[in-house]
């Protein structure tokens, strides 16, 4: 049930009066979201002059909840599902619903087989099968998984469009501004989305490094994200436009930002040029850092003191699980009874 | 009761920190498992500055003994820097000394195992060397300074449970007094309850447990054949024999028991 409040005219002489939200990241803005069009005004401030400042820049866009539950809790596939839709609703015509592709090289099928009793709703595609869904891939594996109902895009224009459409809804942007502090008298509320900063201010929280790369090249067309399993190094590389692929990720237990090292660098390469020679003739067009906030069962949680709401820890899934937590979010506010599966009682 | 320099401990299962699926994963993998020793990889965690941080305060938080390694380093220098950064990082004078001699099978370079694990015994350090099964290598580094060898039973994260059985019974045969610790290449509780019948004093585990489905129910199983296996050694374990024996005399009457 969604329920319309009017700002400053809630039922039953409840006031709901403005939201500010802290973050422009993706958590922000689909929180945004989800209260704008429940009638809540909404204000975001964001430390960086634009959108996507932090993780959510460099993330791979990947809307992949069965692939992720190979490592990941069953709460991912579970609540991630339904967040394909919520993409597809939001931001029509920016999702692509090609499914995933995972490969090993010939010598590491095993990790194949091991990948698919971990996971569901995949199926397995021989080499002939494999070539009439990327061709550009025909005669390179034998085997292949293939989740169908996945889905992935671009996170940069996604994170774009969706301040666009924030902003046609009357959401108000404040940009370069680290602190609320000279606006916050006007807000009831407060909902802090601002990933890696909050980590001095949360004991819990830890950053889990991640090194991604573009590149470009002509010579190979995906049309889904490709990730290719490797006992130490797995791998994936995810299609955008214009000979544009992106390379990720390592996965390191460090809270640091800077560049790219040249191991991460190289394994990355040497991977992505294992799926494909053609990579190995392609432009590396940028390399990138992004620090993913994570819980120790890296799990995001909602945790709320006073008036202050914290979404965080969205870990690898911040595209996949954003939405549910927003829902909830909006929920808590509006009914003060509301069960979420993520908060966190602080 | 096995003693490691001067700790003694109960638990023989040592237990690698890499690859969970999430630190509270871990947490619940060390607690079924008992272990009182948990390895650190510093180098992979360590991407500049005070990296690692919230990891290692939750390794710290794991309440166990740590051991911290050197796993990815390359030269003998690489792995003593490594392992001072350790020293500082766990105030511990523990090290697992790993060199990698191979990128891609993760082989030790012995050569370069010997010649670190030499300077840092000079140091001070207390080096636990990750090692093949040879005898003459596991000599070189007991002269070296170390009390224990932590030889690899098939090459790290293969799953393939031991290779030679021959060279790890030769290998404990050759030096009775020695803590050695199997380190790498266990897939399965099977695999290790077999080289704790064999007389093997500990086992370290990572990958068959990280990488488990459920990994804190392996962990606790590789506990139980880890204890299994040590009580077979302890009991002394029947050897096979040519042709079975019956257990009591069977002729002309029926056996009751
Ligand atoms: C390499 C990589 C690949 C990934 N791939 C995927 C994927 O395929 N699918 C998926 O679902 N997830 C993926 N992720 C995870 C995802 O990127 C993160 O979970 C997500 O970006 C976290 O979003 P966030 O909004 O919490 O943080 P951020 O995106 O970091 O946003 C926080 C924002 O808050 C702002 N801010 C900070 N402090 C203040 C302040 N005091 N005042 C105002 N503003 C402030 C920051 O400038 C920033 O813009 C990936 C992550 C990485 C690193």
């Amino acid at each position: 049930m969604v329920l319309q409040r009017r700002p400053g005219n809630g039922s039953n002489g409840c006031q709901m009066r403005p939201v500010l939200i802290k973050g422009a990241g993706v958590v922000g803005l689909v929180t945004a979201y989800e209260l704008a069009r429940r009638g809540i005004e909404v204000d975001v401030v964001e430390q960086a002059q634009h959108i996507g400042a932090g993780a959510s820049w460099f993330a791979g866009g990947m809307l992949a909840p069965w692939c992720e539950r190979e490592s990941a809790d069953e709460k991912v596939e579970r609540v991630g599902a339904a967040a394909i839709e919520w993409w597809k609703a939001a931001l029509p015509g920016k999702v692509a619903q090609e499914g995933t592709l995972v490969v090993a090289a010939a010598r590491d099928t095993r990790e194949l087989d091991r990948f698919a009793t971990r996971t569901t709703g995949h199926r397995w595609l021989d080499a002939e099968e494999i070539a009439e869904l990327e061709p550009d891939l025909a005669g390179r594996f034998a085997r292949a998984l293939y989740f169908p109902r996945e889905a992935h895009l671009d996170p940069r224009e996604a994170l774009s469009s969706l301040g666009d459409t924030l902003m046609a809804m009357g959401v108000r942007f404040h940009f370069g501004q680290a602190t609320d502090a000279t606006v916050s008298h006007r807000f009831d509320w407060r909902i802090d989305c601002s990933g890696r900063a909050r980590l001095p201010d949360d004991a819990a929280l830890r950053g889990v490094r991640g090194e991604m790369l573009y590149l470009r090249t002509g010579d190979i067309q995906l049309s889904r994200p490709v990730r290719f399993l490797h006992p130490r190094h797995p791998l994936y590389v995810v299609p955008r436009r214009q000979g544009l692929f992106m390379v990720g990720a390592t996965m390191i237990e460090s809270e640091t930002c800077g560049p790219i090292a040249a191991r991460s660098l190289m394994e990355l390469l040497n991977a992505a040029y294992a799926l494909h020679p053609a990579f190995g003739e392609a432009e590396i067009t940028e390399t990138g850092t992004g620090v993913r906030p994570a819980y120790p069962d890296n799990l995001p949680r909602i945790t709320r003191s006073g008036s202050t709401f914290c979404v965080n820890g969205l870990y690898r899934h911040g595209f996949l699980l954003s939405p549910a937590l927003a829902h909830d979010v909006a929920e808590c506010l509006l009914s003060p009874n509301h069960q979420s599966e993520f908060h966190d009682e602080a | 009761m096995l003693q490691v320099y001067d700790t003694e401990i109960t638990s023989r299962l040592l237990l690698g920190t890499a690859g969970y699926p999430s630190p509270a994963v871990l947490s619940d993998a060390v607690r079924a498992s008992q272990t009182q020793i948990v390895t650190v990889s510093l180098r992979r965690e360590t991407a500049g500055g005070k990296a690692g941080g919230a990891f290692f305060e939750l390794i710290r938080e794991l309440g166990t003994k740590i051991l911290p390694n050197t796993a990815g380093c390359h030269t003998a220098k690489e792995a003593v820097l490594t392992a001072k950064m350790a020293r500082e990082v766990f105030r511990t004078n523990w090290i697992k000394l790993e060199v990698i001699g191979n990128h891609d099978t993760l082989q030790p370079d012995v050569f370069a195992l010997v010649e670190a694990a030499r300077i840092l015994s000079n140091e001070g350090f207390e080096v636990f060397p990750y090692t093949t099964d040879d005898l003459v290598v596991a000599e070189r580094l007991l002269e070296a300074g170390c009390r224990v060898l932590m030889p690899w039973c098939a090459p790290i994260g293969s799953a393939m449970g031991p290779q030679n059985l021959s060279a790890l019974r030769s290998m404990r045969a050759h030096f009775p007094d020695v803590p050695l610790i199997v380190d790498a290449g266990i897939g399965r509780p099977s695999h290790a309850a077999t080289v704790m019948e064999l007389g093997f004093d500990a086992v370290l585990l990572n990958t068959a447990v990280a990488g488990a489905g459920d990994p804190a129910l392996m962990a606790s199983g590789f506990a139980r054949a880890i204890e299994a296996g040590r009580q077979a050694f302890e009991a002394g374990v029947l050897e096979p024999r040519d042709m079975a024996v019956p257990s009591t005399p069977v002729i002309g009457k029926a056996v009751f028991s």
